[in-house]
């Protein structure tokens, strides 16, 4: 055997490196970049530049057309600090993510839990509950603007018929947040919901054996085997759908535009009001650096959270 | 006999029967399931009625006489076939785009050398970090400059960088034995057909789980293409449906048979490829 190994390998490489030597040093060094290059082309052109860009143009009174070009210095960031609606716009995207992240993960749990099973059943509940998820933003809040409806809407029709007074859910300020969560959890807890699948699935068979021979029931397989098992991806999930929820445009713009009385625009929005609206290229774009800095620190705290947590297990 | 009978009695046989929390699971698994579908199935429901019936008070279930009307209408002012075109366009340039440009930054930084390579991987790692949303004010100012306001190129080009999608490349690339190139270079192969037919192949699941994926993520982008076109003919579905409220008033049964045709398309994508849609998610997932 330790005999046999080594001439194996040994005709492959000379030839090779011989070749590499002699012929095209040059085509061995940096051939490999030929394969990177289309995508750092467009790596630097499309995410790099407007990066670099944008932090430019934010020290400047930039714009759309960008025919004012004037310097700033740090003004910008200075009318930032002291800009109400960049604070509320932002804490409104903070309380769309602190309503938004528990049920996304809860719900995506439970329903992993549940769909967990083969045959045709497993494949209808996999189907209803992932289905939400392939469809466009503007479909689904379509079809929730129309449930919301007042006077005939679905919701509203229900709570007539059960005896309740109707809400106006969309233009009512405590609601419409609400209404707006509510959405996003039935159109995007799917994506969760199979993450939490494939780590349900990743769960050896004979761990539950085990447990079952030495006499565990039901709930304390779910809840000393399974959940302890999940908690890495928990932790996976919760990352993901912070980030995910920060980023917080479409549905509101759509259902909402952000009102009643800009009690659901979240920052994103403000960025856009601020830059396509009232063409302040150079503020929107300071802006933009603020929340890209939150997203940053919510990302590398995550990350040392999950890295903490790899070296104590 | 005597002896299986005993075990048997005192713990729960092994074959499936129908406890009672077993059958309570199936039940609240069906009934979140309906709750799920209950959305799309009054939307379906809201376009097969007579435009009138769909504001009567008392709401009512099923249309009295399921009517085509709306689609009919909805098809006859013609957008929507044009902006079903252009999501088609966009959204096959992007998933096809994605993938040769990926695969290849994938293997040539997990198989070759050449020098800045580990800086370069880290930049377009920390690449995943940036929210596109960050970037529309000076992406839009680059377009205008390029004169790709109104593209299709605008709206597909920046899309195709997708750094989170050269990352799990590279790791699934890392993980398949060099044996099989050296196998292949032995014969002659240029490390170009090596990618394409040792390395695409072999890592087939994981490309039709990352193509899928782009796929419904372009079909579905909003705010790139909301920003990038102005002419309602260049528009992609899910932007051109946005004015559809607006202007077709108060027509519920036309803006819900708009809604059932802009959804349609991807939900028997999904239904068609559940199977690799599921898989996907875990493979990219969980281990990327």
């Amino acid at each position: 055997m330790a005999v046999e190994t080594p001439p194996r390998v040994t005709p492959g490489t000379p030839p090779t490196a011989a070749k590499a030597g002699t012929e095209q040093p040059w085509k061995e060094r940096w051939g490999g970049l030929f394969f990177v290059a289309p995508f750092l082309l467009l790596f630097v052109l499309f995410m790099l530049w407007p990066i670099v860009s944008g932090l430019w143009n934010s020290f400047f009174n930039t714009s759309l057309a960008g025919v004012k070009h004037e310097f700033l210095g740090l003004q910008n960031w200075r009318d930032l600090f002291g800009d109400p609606a960049v604070w509320s716009s932002l804490k409104n995207t903070l309380v769309f993510t602190a309503m938004s992240t528990p049920p996304l993960v809860i719900i995506a749990l439970v329903m992993a839990l549940l769909a967990n099973r083969k045959g045709l059943l497993g494949w209808l509940l996999r189907f209803s509950y992932f289905a939400p998820f392939v469809l466009p933003a503007t479909v689904v809040t379509l079809i929730w603007v129309w449930i919301y409806q007042p006077g005939f809407g679905l919701v509203n029709g229900l709570l007539t018929a059960g005896g309740f007074a109707e809400i106006d859910w969309l233009n009512t300020e405590n609601r419409a947040m609400l209404a707006v969560v509510i959405t996003t959890v039935w159109w995007t807890v799917g994506f969760n919901f199979l993450l939490y699948l494939a780590a349900l699935q990743g769960i050896p068979a004979q761990v539950y054996e085990a447990a079952a021979i030495d006499g565990a029931n039901g709930r304390q397989q779910l809840f000393r085997i399974t959940l302890p098992l999940l908690s890495r991806t928990t932790g996976l999930i919760v990352v993901l759908q912070l980030v995910a929820s920060l980023k917080i445009f479409d549905q509101i713009y759509l259902m909402t535009t952000g009102g009643p009385n800009h009690a659901t625009r979240p920052i994103i929005m403000y960025i856009y009001e601020t830059g396509f609206t009232s063409y302040r290229i150079g503020y929107a774009s300071a802006i933009s650096y603020l929340f890209f800095a939150i997203i940053v620190i919510v990302a590398v705290a995550q990350f040392k959270l999950f890295s903490g947590r790899g070296e104590a297990e | 006999m005597t002896t299986a009978t005993l075990p048997a009695s005192t713990k729960p046989s092994r074959p499936v029967r129908w406890t009672f929390p077993k059958a309570a699971s199936a039940v609240g698994a069906v009934i979140l399931a309906v709750i799920w579908l209950i959305p799309l199935l009054w939307a379906l429901d809201t376009s097969l009625k007579p435009e009138p019936e769909t504001t009567r008070a008392p709401i009512t279930w099923l249309p009295e006489a399921p009517t085509a009307d709306a689609y009919r209408s909805v098809i006859d002012q013609g957008d929507l076939i044009r902006w079903f075109f252009n999501s088609t366009i966009v959204s096959v340039l992007v998933t096809t785009l994605t993938l040769v440009v990926s695969v290849l930054a994938a293997y040539g930084f997990s198989r070759t050398k050449f020098p800045g390579r580990k800086v370069l991987f880290g930049l377009i790692i920390a690449g995943i970090l940036v929210p596109p949303q960050v970037l529309i004010v000076p992406l839009f100012q680059e377009m205008t400059g390029l004169g790709l306001v109104d593209t299709y190129w605008g709206m597909v080009l920046p899309q195709v960088v997708a750094p989170v999608m050269v990352f799990v490349l590279k790791k699934f690339f890392d993980g398949i034995s060099r044996d099989y190139e050296d196998a292949a270079r032995v014969d002659g192969a240029s490390r170009w057909r090596i990618v394409w037919s040792v390395m695409v192949p072999m890592s087939r699941p994981i490309l039709v789980a990352v193509g899928i994926f782009t796929f419904i993520g372009a079909w579905n982008n909003f705010l790139w293409p909301f920003i990038v076109t102005t002419d309602p003919s260049m528009m992609t579905i899910p932007v051109g449906l946005a004015n559809v409220q607006g202007s077709y008033g108060l027509r519920y049964a036309q803006i819900m048979a708009s809604a059932v045709l802009g959804g349609l398309p991807l939900l028997i994508v999904y239904a068609l490829f559940q199977r690799h849609v599921v898989r996907g998610v875990g493979d990219a997932g969980i281990k990327g």
